[in-house]
């Protein structure tokens, strides 16, 4: 429609002008034009000219500051990565992250589905259920990390109040456990992330139609099937965008582990953003740096095909 | 009208409130589940508010989901004026104020920026256009760890790099792109006509924005300040990586106080500590409500 609008325009101005010149089309809407320079030079030169900077000096020699001379000498092609791979500190960053990642996914969409299915029950005191189960996703991954540290606490917390109502064995100090650290994040992770999913199904819920509902109580189809084999499937874009954001959220998951964990104990709970920022900033900067484009990787495989799906949807229509 | 008195229909149909089972088992089980959830959804906040009520004795001694037998605001006192981050033991007033010196220019640019870009993008489309949607979308989701490196060497030549500035210039970056998206959906869904009329009038570019699109869009703003004002209070790598020292926000330096390992750990200070840099985006989550989830469901792709 603005192009419709931008030829009126074009077109008086030409009639004015005695149609002697025609108009030059880059100073056509130079407002509009202009208002959007600022967005475009930032996504220039910040998203992809610091995402391309970033996988070039992954190619090269650079130890505290970028190398001197990238092209020549300090080039080191791919030699970072096989490094990168080779660490056994990141092997075990990205093992957390798989089972952290895959355990959050299955947990937050169960949960936050149910959750979604119990509140669109045309319940009582809807509006407090939902603030109850949002207001975690308001604060930050800081405070969710030292809340739950706390009360993982195995001297003060959860341990010990149990073990004083007189069950002396009982025993509850994942936290500070190598093998099972991993697996408080999860707890923590979830507490934080299952009300976004819960208010994204529930939008999708409210978004099925009546008719269904009606059609399926007149065949005498119990209300769980309805669910499981009409109404799921007809919110797969709901589940689809909803599993892009949660997935490359927890890709880059970083101050919930910094504040519960801080990584430890020992190297049992590193995550490979942790990773990132040390090498980056204090040992090894274009191992860092390669470290990153394999997180940058990761998120792509998550986000372009769905971006790709979606965009392409919206052309045909 | 008198005829209604004796129609034969009325008969026939059920009259009187629907027939209802208040405690029906699926009834029953439904409460029970949402009020199961509301437990565990609430007990970490409950315990943040006992604790940093309690004396520090009574922490140690007693169950951390024990109401305080004596409650005091010690350490919240403690928490704001004098907890320790290993360095300095000046409290949290100070990130407090670098957080608010942060987040206002930092809300106030990129909702300008990302506003007026929305616009420019639904109403005036220009070759290309669709193209610069699809990088902006993907680009928000680009992990932070990836920019934040050629970042460092930008501010540092700018002179701003661990300075206040530094960290404003990030966030409006990288808040640009979320925003630029929320209000370009915002405005395609408004009707074209309304834009077709103003341009047949003869409004330009900025006259359209300011009198016919900005009265519209109170909501959308509304969404994008909560979404920028939690976003970028909650932030915790731009301001551990860009603002130096002296210039850390709340977030950075509750987490220096709670993780710092000399001295005694007192766990009643954390928590008051950890409930005051929650306060912000708490009481704006209670007070905008609906509002609220519209934004996280817009800012939930945040890089």
């Amino acid at each position: 429609m603005a192009n419709v609008s931008g030829t009126l325009k074009s077109g008086t101005v030409a009639e004015q002008a005695g149609a002697a010149k025609p108009p030059i089309r880059l100073f056509r809407n130079m407002a509009a034009k202009l208002a959007l320079t600022p967005m475009m030079a930032t996504v220039i030169f910040v998203f992809i000219g610091c995402t391309l900077w970033t996988m070039f000096y992954s190619l090269t020699t650079s130890r505290v500051l970028p190398a001197a001379d990238p092209l020549g000498k300090d080039f080191a092609g791919l030699s970072q990565y096989v490094r990168l791979f080779g660490d056994n500190r990141w092997q075990i960053s990205v093992n957390n992250l798989i089972v952290y990642g895959l355990l959050t996914l299955v947990f937050v969409f169960v949960i936050g589905f149910l959750l979604a299915v119990f509140m669109d029950q045309k319940i009582r005191f809807e509006n407090t259920f939902r603030t109850i189960f949002l207001y975690p996703f308001a604060l930050s991954f800081v405070i969710t990390g030292l809340v739950w540290q706390w009360m993982l606490n195995p001297a003060f917390g959860l341990q010990k109040s149990v073990r004083d109502l007189g069950w002396e064995s009982f025993s509850f100090d994942w936290i500070a456990n190598r093998r099972m650290v991993v697996y408080t994040l999860v707890i923590a992770g979830v507490w934080q992330m299952t009300g976004l999913v819960m208010a994204l199904m529930l939008a999708g819920l409210r978004g099925v139609d009546d008719e269904i509902w009606k059609a399926s109580r007149v065949d005498g189809i119990p209300k769980w099937r309805t669910y499981i084999q009409i109404v799921i499937p007809m919110m797969r874009p709901v589940f689809v965008t909803a599993l892009v954001i949660v997935a490359a959220g927890i890709v880059r998951t970083y101050d919930l582990v910094v504040a519960m964990t801080g990584g430890g104990p020992g190297l049992s709970s590193q995550f490979p953003t942790i990773y990132i920022y040390e090498y980056m900033f204090v040992s090894n900067l274009s191992q860092g740096l390669a470290a990153s484009t394999m997180l940058l990787i990761t998120v792509a495989i998550i986000v372009v095909p769905w971006a790709y799906y979606e965009f392409g949807r919206r052309r045909t229509q | 009208m008198s005829a209604t008195a004796v129609d034969p229909a009325r008969f026939r149909e059920p009259s009187g409130p629907k027939p209802h089972r208040r405690f029906a088992p699926a009834t029953i089980m439904v409460y029970s589940v949402l009020l199961v959830a509301a437990v565990y959804y609430l007990l970490p906040l409950y315990v943040m508010v006992v604790t940093s009520l309690k004396g520090l004795d009574e922490v140690r001694l007693g169950n951390i989901f024990a109401p305080p037998l004596e409650i005091t605001f010690e350490p919240w006192v403690k928490a704001w004026t004098s907890a320790c981050t290993g360095l300095y033991c000046e409290g949290l007033k100070v990130g407090f104020f670098n957080s608010v010196f942060i987040t206002i220019p930092s809300v106030i640019v990129s909702i300008a920026v990302g506003s007026v870009s929305g616009y420019g993008l639904a109403n005036w489309r220009f070759k290309g256009s669709d193209t610069f949607f699809t990088i902006l979308l993907v680009g928000s989701f680009i992990p932070y760890q990836v920019m934040i490196y050629p970042l460092v060497i930008l501010t540092t030549k700018l002179g701003i790099y661990s300075t206040l500035y530094a960290v404003i210039v990030v966030h409006t970056i990288f808040g640009m792109p979320i925003l630029t998206l929320l209000f370009r959906n915002y405005f395609a869904s408004l009707p074209v006509e309304l834009f077709k009329a103003a341009r047949v009038d003869g409004a330009g570019f900025w006259g359209i924005f300011f009198r016919i699109m900005m009265p519209m869009s109170l909501p959308i703003f509304s969404v994008a300040i909560i979404l920028q004002v939690t976003g970028i209070w909650n932030d915790f790598l731009f301001g551990l990586v860009f603002a130096g020292l002296r210039n850390y926000p709340m977030t950075v330096q509750l987490n220096n106080i709670v993780n710092s390992i000399q001295g005694v750990r007192e766990y009643n200070v954390n928590m008051a500590a950890t409930l005051l840099t929650g306060l912000v985006p708490l009481v704006i989550y209670f007070v905008s409500g609906r509002l609220f989830v519209r934004g996280i469901a817009a800012g939930a792709v945040k890089g």
